[in-house]
């Protein structure tokens, strides 16, 4: 057992990699990630984790020097945020393309304009295509676990993928909260050493990511699907292994008091503790209300929703992001479109809350509740709203 | 669950505050969480802090808006914000204040138990620099017992190190010399 202690959601993830003794940390410091990146480096210059950590101009070198030094051969960590993952956008692409098994925790915080260093999801929701495995903590203990579930996952030669976990930014990352420290010994024991598949080797050469023809280019994508959509079992096998060794056992999809609930409530990251909360109080007053979240997000666990929402009449989704002009919240998008040819076909209400580090409460929760069983009722709700916005959602519908 | 707000100006430390209280609730096997108001802070601007204490885990992300305890930790903040914004009626709220209780209620309507500690004076004297986080502290923990005292200096020993030893002095100088005012 690692020892408890009253500690900054940030500081503990940066222990966490540490814990995992990995080899070359190459970022770039940003709000609110920053604290994850500064403390890395002071591990690595106190001499306690044996890493080389390359300060960058950038995070778009950033992700560059990742997907070099996991090319050699060397366990990789980085950190970013909002417009660093932006800029990060097309490495990402090359990092999952090569099979990098790189480890990125992203503070989650808004895209400008206007300038908001706050949280929500649209930097993650953008880049939803990348094809890393990405997994969402709602706590800083499982931010912590993850880290080192992250890498495991990666690396095993059955999906050998870059990971992201995305932990949101302050409402997690500058928390002081109990938090359970990872042992090393203990990491060392569930996480081995890093065995690369293949690595860049002056002694055996090999090229990795030369160009693709029209004429191999389709397969290359064929097996990127194949590579993600594979690494589903090895992910759920990683998650059971962790809870036999720690005693945290993490699952693709989660569930709170879904048991016999009528309307089900959809989240993401760590408004869903602040949700789990809401449902005590209205299972209390009578109300049949569940929670549902997707802890993995790629690959979409669609069947263990599926079986998540059973019995379910009404979701209502609460996105932290939306595509202006599109299809509205990228949750809700995804879940309509696996929910469309199953019978009965239930009703999902879209809310769009908790933009740019507003306050998500127990209010806005009311609201999606409200809009569901409006729904049930048989009246006419807006499909997709942004239940904040003061004034009333003016967008056409 | 108690529920705490911490008002203060930038470089005061109202956030190690918040945090040192947060651990001392840690270390005593309780459950706690310490959050600075998400923001962009600087130096002298007024600045707000929060803390949570629960003997079982705490399951909500939001700010504090209805808080159980306030503590002010400069004086001129009164003039400035409302720090019983949401404040319990049967909240504490604890101010650094060379005033009295009595003139603080009626230059400020403030309502509820207050307890008033001139933790500059302390500060300077004990510390040697008006910093009153750690004196504040004092004055909290002697209204509301909501943490372990020793436990809460075992904190500051941890977090101040080798200049701790004023920081401690001045955190049972404000315990002791703290006026509650029902």
């Amino acid at each position: 057992m690692g020892e408890r202690k009253g500690v900054e959601v940030s500081i503990a993830i940066a222990e966490a990699a540490a814990a995992c003794d990995v080899d070359c940390i190459a970022a770039y410091p940003i709000t609110p990630q920053t604290h994850v990146v500064e403390h890395l480096s002071e591990i690595v210059a106190e001499g306690e984790l044996d890493a080389e950590f390359i300060p960058v101009e950038s995070e778009h070198a950033a992700m560059s020097a990742c997907c070099g030094t996991a090319a050699a051969g060397a366990r990789t960590f980085t950190a970013t945020a909002s417009q660093g993952l932006a800029l990060m956008h097309e490495v990402l692409f090359i990092a999952s393309s090569l099979r990098l098994p790189i480890v990125m925790v992203v503070a989650n915080r808004a895209l400008s304009a206007p300038i908001n260093i706050w949280n929500d999801h649209s930097d993650v929701m953008t880049e939803r295509d990348v094809g890393w495995v990405q997994i969402f903590a709602e706590n800083g203990q499982e931010a912590a676990d993850l880290v080192v579930q992250a890498h495991k996952i990666g690396e095993d030669k059955r999906v050998l993928l870059p990971v992201m976990v995305h932990f949101d930014g302050f409402i997690l990352s500058h928390v002081i909260e109990p938090i359970e420290m990872l042992d090393r010994d203990e990491v060392k024991k569930f996480l081995p050493d890093y065995e690369p598949q293949q690595r860049l080797d002056v002694d055996n050469p090999i090229t990795m990511g030369p160009v693709g023809m029209p004429t191999v280019y389709t397969e290359s994508k064929m097996a990127a699907e194949a590579a993600i959509r594979r690494s589903y079992g090895p992910i759920l096998e990683t998650f059971d292994e962790f809870g036999k060794q720690f005693g945290r056992q993490y699952k693709p999809v989660e569930t709170y008091k879904t048991e016999d609930a009528e309307v089900m409530l959809i989240t993401m990251g760590g408004i869903s503790e602040t949700a789990m909360s809401w449902v005590d109080e209205r299972r209390a007053a009578g109300e049949k209300v569940g929670l549902v979240r997707f802890r993995l997000w790629r690959p979409l666990p669609i069947e263990e929703f599926k079986k998540a929402i059973k019995g379910a009449k009404a979701l209502a989704v609460i996105d932290r992001h939306f595509s202006p002009g599109g299809p509205g919240g990228p949750v809700a998008q995804e879940i309509k479109y696996n929910l469309y040819e199953d019978e009965p076909r239930i009703p999902i209400v879209e809310c769009v809350a908790g933009l740019g580090g507003r306050d998500v409460d127990f209010n806005d929760f009311d609201k999606a509740l409200g809009k569901a069983k409006a729904v049930l009722n048989g009246e006419q709700v807006p499909p997709f709203e942004l239940i904040q916005v003061r004034g009333g959602h003016h967008g056409e519908i | 669950m108690v529920e705490i707000r911490f008002h203060g100006r930038g470089g005061q430390g109202a956030v190690t505050s918040a945090e040192l209280l947060a651990q001392a609730a840690i270390a005593q096997d309780r459950y706690a969480q310490a959050f600075p108001s998400f923001g962009p802070e600087r130096r002298g601007a007024p600045v707000v802090a929060f803390a949570r204490i629960d003997n079982k885990p705490i399951r909500v992300r939001t700010v504090v808006s209805k808080p159980d305890n306030v503590i002010v930790l400069d004086p001129s903040i009164l003039r400035i914000v409302n720090t019983s914004l949401g404040l319990a009626e049967s909240g504490v709220q604890v101010v650094n204040s060379s005033k009295n209780a009595a003139t603080l209620r009626k230059e400020f309507d403030l309502k509820g138990k207050l307890v008033t500690v001139n933790a500059n004076r302390i500060a300077a004297e004990e510390i040697g620099r008006v910093i009153t986080n750690t004196t504040m502290l004092g004055a909290l923990v002697k209204a509301t017992g909501l943490v372990d005292v020793d436990l809460l200096v075992e904190q500051i020993q941890n977090r101040f190190g080798r200049i701790a030893g004023g920081n401690i002095k001045a955190f049972k100088r404000a315990f002791d010399e703290c006026v509650i005012d029902e």
